[in-house]
């Protein structure tokens, strides 16, 4: 782990000092100006250590540090790990379980104070004793973490962060080796934040941040200004850059029809929401220019119950997946342009990824087409022929097309089907409390961070099943001890051997989807529409586009 | 002979005769109770208009193909200029039994579902008048003869009810019962039936009917005639059925296209929201949702539905006026003979 870490820092640097000419050059042409932005809604709670969407993920970038981030760049690149508050990427001992961080020097907080150790310490504290939404996973690693689970309010994570003022250094110690720590360091919950920052949500109220940027302004029906840092000076372009825009604009409540007219006009510049389905002809055609179509770490699925009948019987799982035209589905979600037909967990291009599909006409790599046939004779042999199954979608467009079309395929292979539409505010803690007795579902789940194990182990782990609870996220209540076992020596291997883990997470991505607790639909892509004068578009593998790395002059 | 004539005493007619004849003369009822029976008729024959254009409004057809004067045409066009995204469904032929009013978003016949939506709209604002009346009409005859502990229980209950706004009562109802349906002891109803919005929508109208039958009840608990029966030894609830409840038959009778019409409005609401009527089934409420993502391309999937319900509600509430007027012994129409 220690050589990857070392040639990922080598790699960061390079690339680093390669790209600062051209940036310096940009940014005397391109500097100043406002970036409108418009959603129909808020994010939620401007906290960073608590918001977990893709909207409040994506803003925080140009605003918020921590010891390490994904790097701003495009493609690939902007899945590697560089040092952002850190110095450089952290030495880690030969057990794996201690990392050495170097904070910088002279960085301060856009309300003036200075970052130092203690800061690093308090956010670490502030992440458990805000009861943080990943604090009992990606971060119950740490040492102490246990003890600030089990009582929020005195965590000190003794022994787990330990801060050493006169080096400058902070020490995190981990209770095992976790080759996924850099990813989840990297992630907006364990942004570095002043350590008087008080240890509740802080809803509309903005914290003060480390950025090129901060928020100024905030009202969650109205709209959000986020403007330049004054006490920020660039440290590291590849983890922090200057931005172009002086100010970023983030106005809520237009709707997708009023949003898409609105950058036609040259009103506002981008949406955050999906583009209204009735105007992707129109856009495709009319606005090429002004489309971005990037790809996207994310999968759209039905998850199976496998607790409950029908789909407590393999075969009758195995015949949905079999009877499933993905090509309609993706004819639902926009075209080919716009998804691809998946059969399997991992997305493509994903770490572990090998194309692999067994329920199509002639299985093998590819999704060719249904076989309609093999399902119902699944469904026969299965014996659940004639059985109620209801399929609970979000009450969304797309989300009740998908219901609705599942229902006919449901129909037509023997079942008995109806399809029920729930307030999207809802239906994804809906469908994960067992008290619910869901049995069918369409759902999507996109990447917090690039490993293979945040699809497999998180959404097919015995330990994500929890019974009765809103936030069992195995909503397939899948649990096979082997592949558990499986699970848990990829995650171990994936600390010295990175390549080897990979391959067993294919191999397990293949073991998965033959048990089908899941039914793969497609992986969608994301189709960003921006004004005509929007520059330098950069998308971001890891948060979406860059917004503060684009100009508007 | 014409003393003759003079002499011979005169047919008088019936309250009945006189409210009907005075109906018929009411054009402007008449025109809308037609174009009621027009829609409810059309609505009806909806599985024979799929059976007759070989259509299936509640399954998906994104691949089908139809001939439109000789060509091979898909129902789910996809753009193929620029980027080619997107899929739009095929526009109104204005051909009977061929997709007349164009495809939804899954490629279904629009005119096929039209149909089979205005027919669970009637069925449903039907059924729910019909438990809200009869429901409303208990409630208010219980409370009005009975008077006592058992009016302010009665009116309190209906006053609890009667607070909340009716759409968010029946909203909330909606979504607590949507997923599961209700079991109350040996009574099941699934999450899908259409009983469940008929319920709900039933429940949130009692109040509607059963204050003014109350009101009434009252009135009539202190007439002479219920007096009478009382002393004579009638039992209550004979003099309820052959006494009180005959008078107020006219009352209940203007309340059926009212309430239809506010009944057809709330299932709409519901079913736009999605806690009415179930996909794959129709109401013009549903429609109006899957029409929601076409308003740009194709919006007479939503336009339509619209338009029947307003037409529907507007024919229904200028036939109940007209009623209310026939039926009212005040009422100034004139009838020609009389």
């Amino acid at each position: 782990m220690k050589k990857l870490l070392l040639a990922a820092s080598a790699a960061a640097l390079l690339a680093g000092s390669w790209l600062a000419p051209a940036q310096a050059e940009y940014l005397k042409e391109h500097r100043g100006g406002t970036i409108r932005l418009l959603a129909r809604s808020a994010a939620g709670t401007l906290d960073p250590h608590i918001n977990y969407t893709d909207q409040g993920w994506q803003m925080y970038q140009p605003i918020y540090d921590g010891l390490v981030a994904f790097r701003k760049a495009e493609g690939v690149e902007g899945f590697s790990i560089v040092p952002d508050l850190a110095e450089a990427l952290p030495t880690v001992s030969d057990d794996g379980k201690t990392f050495t961080f170097k904070l910088r020097k002279g960085i301060k907080f856009s309300n003036g104070q200075d970052l130092g150790v203690k800061d690093v310490v308090a956010s670490f504290q502030r992440i458990f004793k805000i009861s943080g939404p990943t604090s009992g996973t990606f971060y119950a690693g740490i040492v102490g973490a246990d003890k600030c689970l089990a009582d929020t309010k005195s965590c000190t994570l003794e022994g787990g962060v330990v801060a050493d003022e006169a080096a400058g250094t902070i020490t995190l110690n981990l209770t095992k080796p976790d080759a996924e720590i850099l990813y989840k360091l990297a992630l907006p919950h364990a942004v570095i934040l002043p350590a008087d920052t008080p240890a509740e949500d802080m809803g509309s109220k903005p914290i003060p941040s480390t950025g090129p940027y901060m928020i100024s302004a905030f009202d969650p029906n109205k709209g959000m200004t986020v403007s330049r840092n004054p006490n920020f000076k660039q440290w590291s372009e590849e983890a922090q850059p200057d931005g172009y825009p002086d100010v970023v604009q983030y106005d809520f409540g237009l709707s997708e029809e009023a949003a898409v007219t609105a950058i036609q006009n040259g009103e506002a510049d981008w949406m955050f929401d999906a583009l209204p389905s009735d105007r992707l002809g129109e856009l495709g055609s009319k606005s090429m220019d002004q489309l971005h179509i990037s790809p996207l770490s994310a999968w759209w699925y039905a998850p199976l119950n496998t607790r409950m009948a029908p789909f407590d019987n393999e075969k009758a799982r195995q015949a949905v997946a079999y009877a499933v035209d993905r090509n309609t589905l993706v004819k639902l979600f926009g075209g080919k342009v716009l998804a691809s037909p998946v059969c399997q967990v991992l997305p493509p291009d994903f770490p572990g990824h090998e194309d692999y599909c067994p329920f199509t006409k002639n299985p093998g790599a590819k999704w060719s087409a249904p076989d309609v046939d093999k399902a119902k004779q699944l469904v026969e042999e299965s014996g659940t022929k004639g059985q109620k199954v209801t399929i609970i979608v979000e009450d969304t467009a797309i989300s009740r097309s998908i219901g609705v079309y599942l229902q006919s395929v449901l129909t037509n292979i023997g079942y008995v089907a109806d399809v029920k539409p729930i307030s999207s505010n809802l239906q994804f803690t809906y469908i994960q409390n067992t008290n619910n007795k869901v049995q069918m579902s369409v759902t999507q789940w996109y990447k917090d961070y690039p490993a293979a194990s945040d699809f497999l182990n998180i959404l097919f782990s015995c330990a994500s099943y929890r019974e009765g609870s809103d936030a069992s996220i195995n909503i397939s209540g899948f649990c096979d001890k082997d592949i558990d076992a499986q699970m848990q020596k990829a995650l171990d291997l994936g600390v010295t051997d990175q390549k080897a883990a990979d391959k067993l997470w294919a191999a397990i991505d293949k073991q998965v989807t033959d048990k089908a607790p899941a039914v793969g639909l497609f992986t969608p892509k994301r189709l960003d529409f921006v004004s005509k004068r929007i520059g330098n578009f950069k998308f971001n593998p890891q948060f979406n586009w860059i917004i503060t790395q684009s100009w508007v002059q | 002979m014409s003393s003759q004539v003079a002499a011979m005493p005169r047919k008088t007619r019936g309250p009945w005769a006189v409210a009907f004849a005075k109906l018929a003369t009411d054009r402007a009822a008449m025109a809308s109770l037609a174009v009621f029976l027009i829609i409810v008729l059309a609505c009806f024959s909806a599985p024979l208009y799929a059976k007759w254009a070989g259509t299936d409004p509640f399954a998906s057809t994104l691949d089908a193909v139809i001939q439109i004067d000789g060509a091979d045409v898909p129902v789910m066009e996809q753009s193929t200029e620029g980027l080619g995204l997107g899929y739009t469904p095929i526009g109104p032929t204005w051909r009977l039994g061929n997709y007349f009013l164009g495809a939804d978003s899954q490629g279904r016949d629009v005119m096929a579902r039209l149909l089979y939506g205005g027919l669970n709209s009637l069925l449903i604002s039907g059924a729910a008048t019909i438990f809200t009346l009869i429901v409303g009409t208990m409630a208010g005859l219980i409370a009005g003869y009975f008077g006592g502990i058992t009016d302010t229980v009665l009116s309190r209950l209906l006053d609890v009810l009667w607070a909340f706004p009716i759409y968010l009562l029946a909203i909330s109802l909606s979504i607590v019962t949507i997923a599961q349906g209700i079991a109350i002891g040996p009574i099941e109803i699934q999450s899908g039936s259409l009983w469940l919005p008929i319920i709900i929508i039933g429940i949130v109208y009692i109040p509607y009917v059963a204050r003014p039958i109350r009101g009434q009840v009252l009135a009539l608990r202190h007439s002479e005639f219920v007096f009478a029966a009382i002393n004579l030894g009638v039992p209550g609830w004979r003099i309820l059925w052959r006494d009180i409840l005959p008078n107020i038959t006219t009352t209940l009778i203007v309340f059926v296209p009212l309430m239809m019409a506010l009944n057809m409005l709330t299932e709409s609401a519901l079913s736009f929201l999605s806690i009415g009527v179930q996909p794959p089934a129709a109401s013009w409420g549903t429609i109006i949702q899957d029409g929601q993502a076409l308003l740009y391309t194709r919006p007479l999937v939503a336009l339509v539905p619209g338009l029947a319900i307003a037409v529907s509600v507007m024919a229904l509430n200028v036939f109940g006026d007209g009623l209310r007027d026939a039926l009212d012994p005040r009422s100034k129409v004139r009838l020609g003979r009389d």
